[in-house]
């Protein structure tokens, strides 16, 4: 692993952030490409649960074209839990958090950038295998796309407050169960205006109202969790 | 009184949810108790312990 | 007075203080009680839609109440030792927490009992209902926390993140479930249903919702007892407490006038 280069030359604060975040993000996507076939078991993961629907219930498509949108984002929730161990959990098995949090870099900006590389190894992966699901529950055109609208300005925010959850729970007994029972409600809203943007185009009402607040959650959560997330971390490595 | 306790035909709502209650204050005034001497006798059976940073104060 | 507030901010002062104040607080709920319910039972007139079963009011409004108003105060405790790295903040905070969880469980089970004769269902997927259930995921998750990390100074301060960040998120999650309970309007009920309620039936509710918060108060700070019991065994001032079988040496620490054992008295007062 290579180790944070200190500050060459006297950039700003704001330089001096984009930095970490830049370095964190080439990093952790270098060691994703390096681990692909883990990311690909967590996308059959969520293919999987999504085919498990219909056969538990009811191949009948007026039904499950309800279901739809609920399930495909249950999936989703899912799936971003089952890879938040992937944000901190290795790089504090072998040390390497540790030599972060002492870096120059700010801890937030070093977390924002493992925060962007988790959603781009997990999140974004989801957002594009979504239309395929979709079909399987006979959406149509216009509901996949505001799915995968919803799906884009979810996701992030899954990966956001999952940090939070993934940091708090590090090296912690049975962090596995607990980090589901700490961040699962936290979730709750994402899921609530996500599914409801896709059921609302269904019932021809306007989806703006719930994608414009899926918007504004993800502009929060982005400033605020990684703060939450590196105290965490801190917490953590004390 | 029994008409009381009947609460016009709804007794079975309205005391299994004043029951809970009590139930619940019952079991934490019990529960309190328990940890409360356990901690007690905990701290009777370890002493003194020679640890300089348990006498910070709080602030 | 202020000099009064830093001198209880330590745990050594505040567990004799906890201690005299929890009996009266327990007193006070059970005095608040007996009155609430004597005029809820005795002298409030039955409704005239919901007949008897409207009772159940003075005992759900007044605990899910509490399971809000008792989470704000954990952030406001958690808030406090993070800010200021205090041990007694974080210690009640972590008193708070079991008390919040049992409210929010008593709010939902007489919320259950309302909605069977009321709407004729034991659960409804209501706004309030639902937020009340995601409240009590929250209160288990920090209490969850709490006894999955064995250094208790990391545990306060892993627990006040996640309770802050919780406590951004309920009105959050409060607002996303009432927007999600009118978007599926079709199946639901309205709890809103009293126009106006008699002023007896509020007063009875009010003097519950007291009575409430003052077992709260006495519940969390025996609980604080214990807490501080359990972290601070071994410490020097905690060997001088009456009971423990060790001459005071240092004088005026002991809780004054409290016979050994504290739990027996603890019990005496809250049975009364």
């Amino acid at each position: 692993m290579t180790t944070p280069a200190p500050r060459s030359d006297d950039d700003g604060e704001t330089g001096g952030a984009l930095a970490g975040l830049a370095w964190a993000l080439r990093r952790d996507l270098k060691l994703a490409f390096r681990t692909r076939s883990e990311l690909a078991v967590q996308l059959l993961f969520y293919a999987i649960v999504v085919t498990l629907f219909p056969l538990a219930t009811t191949p009948e498509r007026t039904l499950l074209s309800t279901m739809g949108p609920g399930v495909l984002w249950v999936a989703a929730l899912l799936a971003s839990l089952l890879s938040l161990p992937r944000i901190f959990a290795l790089d504090q098995a072998d040390g390497t958090l540790e030599q972060m949090a002492l870096s120059p870099w700010p801890l937030p900006a070093i977390v924002s950038g493992k925060i962007l590389a988790h959603w781009l190894t997990t999140g974004l992966p989801v957002v594009v295998l979504a239309p395929l699901a979709a079909l399987q529950y006979g959406l149509d055109g216009i509901a996949i796309g505001v799915l995968v609208a919803g799906l884009a300005l979810g996701t992030p925010i899954l990966s956001l407050l999952g940090a939070i959850g993934a940091a708090l729970t590090l090296g912690v007994r049975g962090a596995g169960g607990l980090v589901a029972l700490l961040v699962l409600p936290l979730y709750v809203p994402v899921l609530i205006f996500g599914a409801g943007a896709v059921d609302a185009v269904r019932a021809g009402i306007a989806v703006d109202a719930n994608l414009s607040l899926l918007g504004a959650g993800l502009i929060v959560a982005a400033l605020g969790s990684p703060f939450a997330a590196a105290a965490a971390v801190r917490i953590a490595l004390d | 009184m029994n008409e009381f306790f009947a609460m016009g035909g709804y007794g079975w709502y309205v005391w299994m949810s004043y029951g809970a209650c009590a139930v619940a204050v019952v079991a934490e005034v019990v529960a309190l108790r328990a940890r409360h001497r356990r901690a007690f006798a905990d701290a009777k059976a370890a002493g003194v312990e020679p640890a300089p940073e348990r006498m910070e104060t709080a602030r | 007075m202020a000099t009064n507030w830093y001198h209880y901010a330590s745990p050594v002062t505040f567990y004799p203080l906890a201690g005299r104040l929890a009996p009266w607080f327990a007193a006070i709920a059970a005095l608040l009680a007996a009155a609430g319910l004597w005029i809820g039972f005795g002298l409030a007139p039955t409704d005239a839609t919901q007949g008897e079963a409207y009772r159940i009011i003075y005992i759900h409004v007044p605990t899910a109440w509490m399971a809000m108003f008792v989470y704000l105060v954990m952030a406001f405790w958690s808030a406090l030792a993070l800010a200021f790295n205090t041990r007694l903040s974080a210690m009640m905070a972590q008193a708070l927490a079991p008390t919040g969880a049992l409210m929010a469980a008593l709010a939902l089970w007489t919320g259950a009992f309302w909605g069977r004769p009321t709407w004729g269902t034991y659960w409804a997927w209501d706004a309030r209902m639902t937020s009340t259930l995601i409240l009590l995921f929250l209160y288990l998750g920090v209490i969850a926390l709490r006894s999955a990390i064995d250094d208790p100074r990391r545990a306060d301060r892993a627990c006040a993140v996640l309770t802050l960040v919780g406590a951004v998120n309920v009105p959050i999650i409060y607002f996303s479930v009432r927007w999600w309970n009118t978007l599926h309007q079709g199946a639901s009920v309205s709890l809103t249903a009293a126009p106006k309620m008699a002023s007896l039936m509020l007063s009875g509710m009010l003097v519950m919702s007291f009575a409430a918060w003052a077992w709260c108060i006495a519940a969390a700070l025996w609980r604080v007892r214990a807490i501080i019991l359990e972290r601070e065994r071994g410490s020097a001032w905690v060997a001088t407490l009456p009971g423990m079988g060790r001459s005071a040496g240092v004088p005026g620490q002991g809780p004054k006038g409290l016979r050994s054992p504290p739990p027996s008295r603890c019990a005496t007062r809250v049975s009364d």
